[in-house]
């Protein structure tokens, strides 16, 4: 059973289609019991840090999550979920969960292409993502497969060792990042047509293992 | 680099598309669900569906399709038409919809807009603007004026003071119809897009007048778009959303082409 994090933080109904399209028994659960006793975590999230936060401390998930990360299940962060994974966020200066040392930055304003165009904030459509390590999860995704994201922050990693992927949009930021059984990613894999639903077929059977 | 998005729109009346495809068969499909799986497996880049039922009890025929959409398409789809409350937005989001647009309700009460971002983020609230070019006026300074009710009747709001109003109030993009250039085929209102393109910082869709693959290579390229919507070109068979891809892709605007 594969359990998608629910702490009110979102469309979470879209996940669960895509792996119920796959063939991946899932339940959307606050649950800390059946979270711990899931097979492998799905963490999304759409909204605010400072609020996703709170609700996550709120519900226990907070160590529910610091928990299951550190006995080595395999976790995806999605969106949201791929930010307050990081110490904190300039989003309502909020300290976040801390399982990957680094920081969550708005992006500059303004903000222009090697063309010098204005780019918008927030940074939403179809983007692609040059893939800097090989991970499992990530499998048989080629060079110009695209994925949807929708956002206005980043995540920043204390390390380069925790960048998989990276994203162009005036700036170049991390989109994929991953530590140990951890990995977590900008865009929106379930709203990302074939690629995305290739990378969440992945992560459902993915052991967990990371060599960096 | 962002991809320019290509967005196909379906109306729905009663859970049935108005226009259906004609596949080479020529067989008219009327069934939205099928339609979107159709165009999601052509490369659209999202779905807009615009919700024409008129009376409000059938709404949850509408409720059935967006669920149903969800389960099969996995690229963001929209909802719009007869959402009035922060209860519609719900419903529709919770089915499984990514966004909801705001367009006569706004007009009535901006507020929603700032309750629907406050509830379920700005991401979720698009702005659907109809508009109509106008004598230049105080009351107009743009010269284009928003309207309502498929263009009958004028508000008297500027339309780019109502698209800042919108962004300044949480909408996450905007969804621009000229009511001059809908149906007509000849081309979107470039001047008009890219006013209001160039004036917010929110994501811009352009829509109405879209005839062939030139119409949308123009806006994309000279109207600062950051999509376009299409809706009888491919409905009626005359291009397919490769088709339209390929040749966009060929002249220089990026696209998603591999999907």
């Amino acid at each position: 059973m594969i359990a998608i994090i629910d702490y009110k933080a979102g469309n979470l109904k879209s996940v669960e289609c895509a792996l119920k399209k796959l063939g991946f028994p899932c339940c959307t659960t606050h649950n800390l019991g059946e979270i711990l006793g899931s097979e492998r975590i799905i963490f999304p999230g759409v909204g605010a840090a400072g609020q996703a936060i709170a609700d996550l401390r709120h519900l226990g998930l907070n160590e529910v999550l610091r928990q299951a990360f550190e006995i080595g299940k395999p976790i995806l962060g999605i969106c949201l979920g791929a930010q307050i994974i990081l110490d904190k966020s300039e989003e309502n200066s909020a300290q976040c969960l801390g399982l990957i040392s680094g920081e969550v930055k708005l992006f500059p304003s303004p903000l222009f292409s090697e063309k010098n165009e204005r780019l918008k904030i927030p940074h939403m459509g179809w983007n692609s993502v040059h893939l800097i390590k090989r991970h499992s999860v990530l499998e048989g995704i080629k060079p110009a497969d695209e994925f949807y994201f929708v956002h206005s922050y980043y995540p920043v990693p204390a390390s380069d060792k925790y960048v998989i992927g990276t994203t162009d949009y005036g700036i170049e930021f991390p989109s994929i990042i991953g530590y140990k059984n951890l990995i977590a990613m900008q865009f929106h894999p379930e709203k990302s047509g074939t690629p995305g639903l290739k990378i969440l077929k992945n992560f459902c059977t993915w052991n967990g293992h990371y060599a960096e | 680099m962002l991809s320019k998005r290509i967005i196909p729109c379906l109306d729905v009346r009663n859970g049935k598309t108005t226009k259906g495809i004609k596949f080479k068969e020529n067989v008219d499909i009327g069934d939205p669900v099928e339609m979107a799986r159709f165009y999601y497996e052509e490369g659209a880049d999202e779905i807009v569906f615009y919700d024409i039922t008129a009376s409000s009890e059938r709404r949850d025929i509408m409720i059935d399709v967006v669920r149903r959409v969800a389960e099969e398409i996995f690229i963001p789809f929209s909802v719009g038409g007869g959402i009035r409350t922060i209860e519609d937005m719900r419903a529709v989001l919770l089915a499984g919809a990514e966004k909801v647009s705001v367009n006569t309700a706004a007009v009535k009460d901006p507020e929603i807009i700032s309750a629907g971002a406050g509830a379920f983020g700005s991401q979720c609230i698009v702005l659907g603007m109809d508009v109509k070019k106008v004598e230049l006026s105080g009351k107009t300074p743009s010269g284009y004026e928003i309207v309502i009710h498929g263009g009958r009747t004028y508000t008297g709001i500027d339309a780019l003071a109502w698209a800042k109003k919108g962004e300044d109030l949480g909408a996450g993009e905007i969804c621009l119809n000229s009511i001059d250039a809908d149906g007509t085929k000849q081309g979107y209102e470039i001047a008009l897009t890219s006013l209001i393109s160039g004036n917010v910082n929110i994501p811009v869709i352009a829509s109405g007048g879209a005839g062939n693959i030139n119409h949308m290579h123009d806006v994309l390229k000279y109207s600062k778009a950051d999509a376009a919507l299409i809706a009888s070109i491919v409905h009626y068979g005359t291009y397919t959303i490769k088709q339209i891809k390929d040749e966009l892709h060929s002249r220089g605007i990026k696209v998603r082409n591999a999907w």
